[in-house]
């Protein structure tokens, strides 16, 4: 997770979390101070998102391959995101989702190029739209 | 977080797209290098971005993008001697293994040349 500043973000990530930890997976959420502020506010139980990390953090440990994962859902709504999300792909042999939402979110989904299953929807504050593309996903 | 930020640097580009500040990288440096996503530098940065990920050279400053989530691509320049030192070492150790695979298939490619070659010598004088 990145920047917060488009409300579903939260949101979309503790759904997925959720889903993913009833399919049975282990479940690390990775965001940068304010997304993990925001997280640990709206779940302060830890009922849904049980582990969340520091984004820097989790890269280094990838990179120095101490740390990887067998599938990686990269949240972004800007360029930025993008960046972090070629970036995970470069360092981890995880199985690679880009979680692409906000106004423009389709000229930023075509403009991702590295391999990875794109799920994309135009969504600011309805989640609905990213929740029924993720169950799509996530079995 | 990494200590970029209280490094002594000088701030080229900011707020941009990651390829734009690709783009400023190889227009504005004397030497460009291409690392992946994840390369160190500065002891704990690890760099971000959409390969190739350019880092440039000028003089005894080293061009680099620096991405932060909330607010898109920056253009920094570090003065760092050690670091332009590290990026030609890594560059000459890529090229002596490109060498080394390309003699590698070219002397196999010339065994298989010559076996041909005395295939259809073989051939000829059968004739």
């Amino acid at each position: 997770m990145g920047c917060p500043e488009v409300p579903v973000q939260i949101s979309i990530v503790i759904y997925l979390a959720h889903r993913l930890e009833r399919a049975g997976w282990d479940v690390t959420v990775a965001g940068t101070n304010a997304p993990i502020r925001l997280l640990r506010a709206a779940d302060p139980e830890k009922y849904y998102v049980k582990k969340s990390v520091d984004l820097d953090w989790i890269i280094q440990e990838i990179v120095e391959k101490r740390m990887d994962f067998d599938a990686c859902f990269a949240f972004m709504h800007s360029d930025a995101g993008m960046a972090y999300g070629a970036t995970f792909s470069a360092i981890s042999r995880a199985k690679h989702y880009a979680v692409v939402f906000g106004r423009n979110a389709e000229a930023l989904g075509e403009s991702i190029e590295y391999p990875a299953e794109k799920i994309v929807a135009v969504a600011t504050h309805n989640p609905g739209p990213l929740m029924r593309k993720i169950d799509k996903v996530v079995i | 977080m990494s200590c970029i930020e209280q490094l002594k640097y000088r701030l080229y580009l900011e707020r941009t797209s990651f390829k734009e500040a690709r783009d400023f990288i190889e227009k504005n440096s004397e030497e460009v290098y291409y690392v992946d996503p994840g390369y160190r530098i500065f002891k704990d940065y690890y760099i971000i971005g959409v390969p190739p990920v350019a880092l440039g050279v000028r003089g005894e400053e080293v061009l680099f993008t620096y991405v932060k989530p909330c607010h898109g691509t920056f253009v920094m320049g570090i003065d760092s001697p050690e670091e332009i030192a590290r990026l030609r070492e890594s560059e000459a150790r890529k090229i002596k293994e490109t060498l080394k695979e390309g003699q590698k298939k070219g002397s196999a490619g010339e065994r298989a040349e010559t076996k041909r070659a005395i295939i259809s010598f073989g051939d000829l004088y059968k004739k």
